[in-house]
């Protein structure tokens, strides 16, 4: 055997148990794209934010109502607003999902690998778990008024569930994952800065993460 | 110079039963199918190779039904993983002999 061969043996192993056990058509596109997204979001939201502030404050004077601070907003009625905001963050969510997969689809097929597979489906399984509990104690503590809530929880469940799903993918996912948890549990300590901690989340560390990505595997 | 030879696998001489073991070793269970997209082989290829290495004991069969459809699952034994474990160990070793000479 010549020692050609051996390497080529080694290097088909190695490849073969990476490709068996990662998804590695994670495109870094798409995390910057979702990161671009997640800031259009926070402009749209800081500014209904911002013209429902003047409607409320002058409501205050009328009234002579005391402000409290609770998270992102002044007291008032407010559902107006979170329903506004709600649809931008899933109007978010939904187009980053969306390139995500057209972005992994393509990516496969340009290297002929298969998506659908042992290793996407546990993928998905682990990352759905601590996205949906998520997703599912937000809506509750929304709908029981604590709108404070929602930046530090979506941040940290969205970081928990990217560390459960870098088991099955690029191991820099993980890291993203703990930097999004960090800044969950920062943004739990700061309330009020709510829309800020989301734009840095969800939009600069995408675009981060999506850059180093593109640069390391993409290329 | 002398190479150890006799100390790689038969059985992992075929390329495809060592790309088969690598699979279930980076893997707790790999399904038929799914091994077979991988290594991009046909069925009665892929199924000799594997009867193969059951016969070695170094797999186990798993079979089970998703609604109507079978579904096979393979699984590498302890006795597996160490055959290829020192499988690697060995081709490891000739390359490091072949670099020193």
């Amino acid at each position: 055997m010549e020692e050609k061969e051996i390497h080529g043996e080694l290097s088909a192993i190695r490849n073969l148990m990476e490709r068996s056990s990662k998804f590695i058509s994670l495109s870094g596109l798409s995390g910057i794209l979702a990161g671009v997204y997640a800031l259009i979001g926070a402009g749209v939201a800081y500014k209904f934010i911002a013209d429902n502030k003047s409607e409320i404050n002058v409501f205050a004077e009328n009234f002579r109502l005391k402000k409290t601070n609770i998270g992102l907003f002044y007291g008032g009625d407010y559902s107006a607003l979170a329903e506004k905001l709600f649809v931008v963050a899933l109007l978010v969510l939904i187009f980053s999902i969306g390139t995500g997969i057209f972005l992994s689809i393509d990516k496969a097929k340009r290297k002929g690998q298969k998506i659908w597979g042992p290793v996407s489906r546990s993928l998905l399984f682990h990352m759905s778990i601590p996205l949906i509990s998520g997703g599912v104690l937000i809506l509750i503590l929304l709908y029981r008024g604590h709108y404070g809530i929602v930046t530090p929880c979506s941040l940290i469940f969205y970081g928990l569930a990217l560390v459960s799903a870098s088991n099955f993918t690029f191991n820099m996912v993980k890291y993203l994952g703990l930097c999004e948890i960090t800044l969950g549990l920062i943004a739990a300590c700061l309330p009020g800065y709510g829309l800020l901690f989301w734009a840095l989340g969800f939009g600069v560390l995408h675009i981060i993460y999506g850059s180093m990505m593109y640069l390391k595997y993409d290329r | 110079m002398k190479i150890p030879f006799d100390k790689l696998d038969k059985a992992f001489e075929n390329r495809v039963r060592l790309q088969i073991m690598s699979v279930l070793a980076a893997n707790e269970r790999y399904d038929f199918n799914s091994l077979k997209d991988l290594l991009g082989i046909t069925d009665g290829n892929l199924a000799s190779h594997l009867k193969a290495l059951e016969k070695e004991e170094y797999i186990t069969v798993h079979k089970s039904f998703l609604g109507r459809k079978p579904n096979t699952n393979y699984e590498a034994t302890a006795k597996g993983k160490k055959a290829f474990k020192e499988h690697l160990d060995a081709l490891e070793q000739l390359i490091k002999q072949q670099k020193a000479t």
